[in-house]
């Protein structure tokens, strides 16, 4: 099984470049890309399946000996974060398919290559090859937000370029400085190397700020809310769901098995969390729009996942692991069900809208299941997310970031209630929506989602399991290191 | 040391030009920011305890190459990345008519 581990990057790129060069025989893009995509997915399944133990599948690329070949590792965490993202992308491009979004040229290379970046983020084991996996996704994503391109796409593109650009550089300086300050960048070799290194330090630090401006917290979040509602309805859903989550997951990577749990960095990560919670939660309730209202949960969301980071140990990175599975699930749904009511009705803002419920009537019921697992009701996954958390806060005595967590959740709770009241209740506006564009495909993706939140609400503990399989391995990093060094010194 | 200072130099000339309002002075800020990550990789080799890269092989260890490999991947990237910024400012001037990034404030779609 560890020989397939360099797969979910190479079939999406080798379909994508199929994909260009059939663009224009119709059919033949979207069956290559639909197919390779159910194959990424069942990998992304056979991954899971294989690593449910805390199994490490490493290969060495080209099978160069050990420090010196390019690594690559799938253990639980990646595999975990490789069948969400499959998943996600599975549904953008059904919804894709319904509101005829993928006919625009290139959007099936293009899914494909991010859908690359991203598997290649969360399988690589080498610092250098994150970056440029973290290129590869951003390049794909600056064309799928611009693709557009009226007013509003490059005033929204210009910021997200410039500022993912700037986290890129900063990236790249922080990289240099671990590399010359330990003389590899091999994540595995670093493992052993920088508790022995001070000056790594100063490379971490630079990698905090660059992963914290591309998982959007808070004070670096605002290039966040003034893109993603300006992305096409699929491609917004799409992002929601996968590229905040490559920057925590890389937080989550480096600073556990580079770093040990940074120690030094846990209280600052803590006070970051809950500035970011905060900051979110409470833009979102002034906001107008449902895309907007959604993005700025985006951030106050992430909060929660870097609040299991800060407070590191099984527990809170397992909490945080569910957060992240569950995160991203829900919020695709609700961007989807945001994308269909745009869709059919011409319109996100929540003045021109209402009475959706008694139209789109499945569209409401998968909406509201999905807010309520966003805002952590039981028995959705968001509250046994939320559980794991809390309780973990408190076993290590953070009462005041468990407190702020509650406080939040009612917070999303009340954002939800803003939206669903303007939406979906109350009478319709008088005009009429185009009823020929309502069709099934666009709002079974979102519903879909919504389910799957429910049923990981339904399976809590066997999810659970999963998520403290894959802390495990980030806490007691030695499986990682000896499957990519093989047991060498 | 002049390693250092060029970079100093560069990292502050770039920030300079990236908080700039007109897209294509950000693009160049850009680019000097990534010319001042490709000499910070180059240095991170240790040019001052390694010759030259192969000519001069008997008196001194030879260059790094890894550093090399990734300025050369980080080129081609900043390249890549230049270019998009470029063409985002060319759409940008047909359809906001100019490069000023502040002419359309608001984040509602």
């Amino acid at each position: 099984m560890s020989g397939a581990a360099p797969l979910p990057i190479a079939l999406p790129i080798l379909a994508a470049g199929g994909a260009i060069v059939l663009r224009h025989r119709i059919p033949w893009p979207r069956a290559l890309g639909l197919s390779a995509i159910a194959i990424h997915l069942g990998l992304a399944i056979a991954f899971v399946f294989a690593t449910r133990t805390g199994e490490v599948l490493a290969v060495q690329v080209g099978d160069w000996p050990a420090p010196f070949a390019i690594a690559l590792a799938v253990d639980p965490f990646s595999a975990l974060m490789l069948l969400v993202a499959s998943m996600m992308v599975v549904t953008c491009t059904v919804f894709a398919i319904a509101t005829g979004e993928d006919h625009r040229p290139f959007f099936y290379p293009l899914v494909l290559v991010l859908l690359a970046g991203v598997s290649g983020a969360f399988i690589t084991a080498d610092l250098f090859n994150l970056f440029v996996f973290f290129e590869v996704m951003l390049i794909a994503s600056y064309v799928l937000l611009t693709m557009r391109a009226g007013a509003s796409q490059v005033v929204g593109g210009t910021v997200y370029v410039t500022t993912n650009l700037l986290a890129s550089t900063i990236f790249l300086l922080g990289t240099g400085v671990m590399y010359g300050v330990t003389g590899t960048v091999n994540m595995a070799e670093l493992a052993r190397v920088v508790p022995r290194s001070p000056g790594a330090i100063f490379a971490g630090a630079l990698l905090l700020v660059s992963f914290g401006i591309k998982a959007s917290l808070v004070p670096v979040h605002g290039w966040l809310p003034s893109s993603y509602p300006r992305a096409t309805p699929a491609v917004a859903a799409l992002f929601s769901g996968l590229l905040t989550k490559v920057g925590v997951y890389a937080l989550f990577r480096v600073y556990s098995v580079v770093f040990g749990g940074g120690p030094g960095f846990r209280t600052a990560l803590l006070v970051i969390a809950a500035a970011t919670m905060l900051a979110g939660v409470f833009a979102a309730m002034g906001a107008e729009s449902m895309r907007l209202i959604l993005s700025f949960h985006i951030v106050s969301q992430v909060g929660y996942m870097i609040m299991g980071l800060g407070l590191f140990g099984v527990m809170g990175l397992a909490g945080g692991i569910f957060y992240i599975l569950h995160h991203i699930v829900v919020k695709t749904s609700l961007f989807l069900a945001a994308g269909a009511v745009e869709v059919h009705e011409g319109t996100g803002a929540l003045n021109r809208l209402g009475g959706a419920a008694r139209r789109y009537p499945l569209l409401a019921a998968g909406f509201a299941l999905s807010a309520f697992s966003l805002a952590g009701l039981p028995p959705f996954s968001g509250f046994f997310a939320k559980l794991v958390l809390v309780r973990s806060a408190f076993a290590s005595g953070s009462y005041a970031i468990a407190g702020i967590s509650i406080l939040v959740s009612f917070f999303t709770l009340l954002s939800m209630l803003k939206i669903w009241n303007a939406v979906f209740w109350g009478e319709p506006p008088d005009r009429h929506g185009d009823a020929h564009s309502r069709r099934a495909g666009s709002v079974a993706p979102g519903v879909l989602l919504a389910v799957v939140s429910v049923v990981m609400g339904l399976f809590a503990q066997q999810m659970f399991e999963l998520s403290r399989t894959a802390a495990e391995v980030l806490v007691d990093t030695t499986p990682y290191v000896d499957a990519i060094l093989g047991g060498a010194p | 040391m002049t390693g250092a200072l060029i970079v100093g130099v560069l990292v502050a000339a770039g920030v300079y030009l990236v908080l700039q309002r007109g897209i294509v002075r950000v693009a160049l800020g850009f680019v000097l920011l990534g010319h001042a990550a490709n000499v910070l990789l180059v240095l991170s080799g240790g040019t001052e305890r390694r010759g030259v890269p192969l000519a001069d092989a008997q008196n001194a260890p030879p260059a790094d190459p890894l550093p090399q490999a990734f300025a050369l991947t980080a080129i081609v990237i900043g390249l890549g990345m230049t270019a998009f910024l470029l063409a985002v400012a060319h759409r940008g001037r047909d359809v906001i008519g100019g490069d000023d990034t502040e002419s359309d404030e608001g984040t509602s779609t």
